[in-house]
């Protein structure tokens, strides 16, 4: 039976007869930020390429989520799309676990709306009093006399958490502003696109690497009146053009050793990035 | 309208409003075997998911749902069937057995997501199994439990009287009565209901969402303490979390989660057929 | 009984012993499912307590549930789980007595028995492939007829209105089939119609059994999670009311907890709320249940060996 299931991925031929002793000796649980899983899943189907000794369980949930599993001690490396907050930072500790941060890629956030949507680019105010509520009907910003169904990934998303701080926000401290009560809370990143996808009157926001331009359009988006208005791109992001970019993070529990150093190595290194890139992230700008 | 005429009325709209119950049931199994059953195959059977989980199989996540399985089976039913002894057998008419059946319909009652609040609590954080089969095994265990014991107590009441009048009478004990007279008698019966819960657990998702389930995990779980994939779980992350998912594959795995549980019902009605049919009462 | 007692004392005694330990064990086993009870609530209730003790009531039970900027008002789920159940009851409760009647007065007997194993199968589909579909097919439907987007309240009641048809049917089943021969042939003998028969006699003799078809159908459909996870849209948004309001989108209790579970430290005051709706829904099921058996209790009777 071991046999059957002792197959590696990335579509090889799988091996029938003897299995190796590979037996996975090394083991790393790797948790968190659903903008990175996609990303974390590449590069452990990757790595097991590289080094089959190694087993990586990856799970999303969200940037909330893997923090908080790092917190309570049941997570190796902890996936982010937000930076950990000072309290949480405290929090892990108090229980004894001292968080270490590592950048491991960049991403430029896309605002998508339906293809047969009008509106073409928004500002960061208007994008605000669209999320917040003050605009709701589609013809406030430029559009057809329709209603704005609010789309947003789940609060345990570090991505909306950043949108929060940074589009909800405007990137003001003292801004007290939150999601409109009727915004749908989505279970992922893909929720929001599908949900883009078939519905004329939507607006969500999602990493780059999640946007299929055949099925989405991307809104370009302007730092305020006076700045022109950029399409999030590879480029984009990584000039620091488009106004809504942001680092992506792993987080360990202590300054990793061994098997979870190697790892991450590989993920910051040129091969680690080049994945970076396929899937539309920004890679880390070359030393 | 004479009365006539209204009957015949009612009895016209009773059956087309039932028709339109009935149909889409019919309708929804066919539409996923139709559009799963080409995603079928041994390969997508045990070959693990590949290329961001686009291609390949469901096999870990079977695989995971299989051992859950078992052991939802190792904690469900030996303390289930002894509490259904209990109330059959033992219990007297007081208030301690009344709270015993209350407590039964209560948890029977839970939400299965207050289940899956509870192991979290309990099996992966107080008592530290972490993520595991074990946690997630026995939080299913627990949410079992009510259904294997009420029907686990009506197999063993359906066991006719004089089973056991004959039994102590001819000088064995009430213990020797259960074991050899009633609990024979009452096995295919208790092991319908073991069969249905079995199938239940297999397909519920809240209560291993945090106790278990792991989005990724091609190797297999080498101890209880390992996390697994599962199926439940794994149909609802392809189906919302995965972009570019083919819908094949979707389908050809809510097929699978469907078959199996299917099948769970089947072979329970095919034990409680086999058991009227061969029943000595 | 003197016989058996004289049987009785010519047993061995190893096997006496081992026979106490064996019922000591049975009868621990029974006792215990109290005590898991009780351990399930005051664990709940040791972790969710801090919910009602640190966050004051009027902010509990304010129109804003936002965690993470330590808004923790419980309304809107409330409401929310409240408009998904009373749909599916609604829609339920009506078509699965619809059903009942049809199965249990005028169908012929070979669709009976497709039917019944039918309805056993559908209680048997997963939710998360009831849920699966309502994302796939359901959602995109209502949105095309009309609504602002396909997940709405709406949509998950429809689904768990399906989830809860085979409890309801069956029960309903049960309830239609003990009223007494009597009453139907009475009826028809003094020249009501089978239509009359039904309406006036049977139905009204059923009455309580159906009462518990609906507590039952209510107290699964508050219980759901993963199929109003995937359709109901998961905003904790209080819908303006009028006729309107089935077809915004929600967010329920369950789906609360099932989003935001995995995402909590533990013992911050976001975990301790999330267990402190899982009091409330804890509790409100153990009422409805409660009720439910109390119900029965007075009217069934405990079935022994052979006899109905």
């Amino acid at each position: 039976m071991t046999t059957l299931f002792a197959a590696c991925g990335d579509g090889a031929e799988r091996q029938t007869g003897a299995s190796d002793s590979g037996e996975p000796e090394r083991a790393i649980q790797n948790k968190g930020s659903d903008t990175l899983v996609n990303l974390a899943l590449a590069w452990v189907e990757e790595y097991r390429v590289v080094d089959p000794s190694v087993s990586i369980a990856v799970t999303g949930g969200g940037s909330g989520t893997g923090i908080a599993s790092l917190i309570n001690g049941t997570v190796d490396v902890a996936n982010a799309s937000r930076k950990m907050k000072d309290k949480e930072i405290e929090a892990a500790q108090e229980n004894g676990v001292e968080p270490i941060e590592f950048t491991v890629a960049i991403d430029a956030l896309a605002v998508v709306v339906n293809l047969e949507n009008p509106v073409n680019e928004l500002s960061i105010d208007q994008l605000s009093d669209i999320y917040t509520g003050r605009i709701t009907n589609w013809k406030g910003v430029g559009g057809n006399d329709a209603p704005i169904i609010l789309l947003s990934r789940e609060t345990n998303s570090g991505t909306h958490v950043y949108f929060l701080e940074e589009v909800v926000r405007k990137g003001e401290k003292k801004n007290n502003d939150i999601f409109a009560p009727q915004t749908l809370l989505m279970p992922s990143s893909v929720g929001i696109t599908s949900e883009v996808r078939r519905n004329v009157n939507s607006i969500g926001y999602d990493g780059f690497g999640y946007v299929d331009p055949h099925h989405e359009k991307m809104i370009a988006v302007a730092k305020d009146d006076q700045s022109p208005y950029i399409m999030p791109s590879v480029a984009s992001g990584s000039d620091g053009s488009y106004p809504i970019s942001r680092d992506l993070y792993m987080y360990t529990a202590g300054v990793p050793t061994d098997v979870i150093a190697e790892y991450l190595d590989w993920v910051m290194g040129p091969e680690g990035q080049k994945i970076v890139a396929e899937l539309g992230f920004v890679p880390l700008p070359k030393e | 309208m004479s009365r006539q005429q209204s009957n015949r009325l009612a009895k016209a709209i009773i059956t087309i409003v039932s028709a339109m119950v009935i149909i889409p049931i019919v309708f929804v199994i066919l539409f996923v075997v139709y559009n799963g059953i080409g995603a079928l195959s041994w390969e997508f059977l045990t070959a693990p998911p590949t290329n961001g989980m686009r291609e390949g199989g469901i096999g870990p996540a079977l695989l995971g749902t299989v051992i859950l399985t078992f052991v939802v089976a190792i904690v469900a039913m030996p303390f289930g069937i002894a509490a259904a002894i209990y109330l059959a057998e033992y219990a007297k008419d007081n208030r301690l057995t009344r709270w015993v059946r209350l407590a039964i319909v209560n948890l029977a009652g839970i939400p299965s997501v207050v289940y899956g609040l509870f192991g979290l609590g309990v099996f992966v954080l107080f008592l530290g199994f972490g993520t595991s089969i074990i946690a997630g095994g026995l939080t299913l265990g627990l949410m079992t439990l009510p259904v294997v014991i009420s029907t686990s107590e009506e197999a063993i009441l359906a066991v006719p009287q004089h089973f056991r009048t004959v039994s102590l009478s001819l000088g064995a004990t009430k213990w020797q009565t259960i074991r050899h007279q009633v609990l024979p008698h009452a096995l295919p019966g208790i092991l319908t209901g073991v069969i249905l819960g079995l199938g239940r657990a297999a397909g519920e998702t809240a209560p291993i969402l945090f106790t278990v389930a792991a989005f990724y995990l091609p190797e297999l779980p080498k101890s209880i303490f390992d996390q697994t994939m599962a199926l439940p779980y794994h149909l609802y992350v392809i189906s919302t979390q995965v972009p570019g998912m083919p819908l094949t594959i979707q389908y050809g795995t809510a097929l699978v989660l469907l078959l199996i549980v299917l099948s769970f019902t089947l072979i329970a009605t095919l034990v409680r057929t086999n058991m009227r049919r061969r029943r000595e009462w | 009984m003197t016989a058996s007692k004289q049987a009785e004392t010519q047993t061995k005694t190893p096997h006496r012993w081992g026979e106490r330990v064996i019922e000591t064990i049975i009868r621990i086993s029974g006792v215990s499912t109290i005590v898991i009870v009780g351990l399930i609530f005051l664990f709940l209730l040791k972790e969710g307590l801090p919910t009602f003790l640190d966050i004051p009531l009027r902010q509990l039970f304010g129109r804003r549930w936002y965690p993470i900027e330590a808004l923790y008002g419980i309304l809107p789920l409330l409401v929310g789980s409240l408009l998904v159940t009373i749909g599916a009851v609604i829609i339920a409760v009506p078509l699965g007595l619809i059903v009942a009647i049809y199965l249990g007065e005028f169908a012929p007997t070979w669709l009976r028995e497709i039917l019944k194993p039918l309805i056993e199968i559908l209680a048997g589909i997963p939710s998360i492939v009831l849920g699966f579909l309502g994302w796939v097919i359901l959602a995109p439907l209502i949105q095309d007829m009309g609504a602002p987007t396909g997940l709405t309240a709406f949509t998950g009641s429809l689904i768990l209105a399906y989830m809860a048809l085979p409890t309801i049917i069956s029960i309903s089943e049960d309830a239609l089939y003990a009223v007494p021969k009597e009453y139907r042939d009475g009826a028809l003998a003094i020249g009501a119609t089978q239509w009359q028969t039904i309406w006036r006699v049977v139905l009204p003799a059923a009455r309580s059994g159906l009462v518990i078809a609906v507590m039952l159908g209510v107290g699964r459909a508050i219980g759901e999670t993963m199929a109003v996870l995937m359709v109901t849209g998961n905003a904790a948004n209080i819908p303006e009311p009028g006729p309107g309001m089935f077809f915004q989108p929600v967010r329920t209790m369950t789906a609360t907890i099932a989003a935001e579970m995995g995402e909590v430290a533990q013992g911050s005051l976001h975990y301790n709320t999330l267990f402190g709706i899982g009091i409330i829904l804890f509790l409100i099921t153990f009422a409805i249940n409660s009720i439910a058996s109390r119900i029965v209790g007075v009217q069934g009777n405990r079935r022994r060996g052979g006899q109905l």
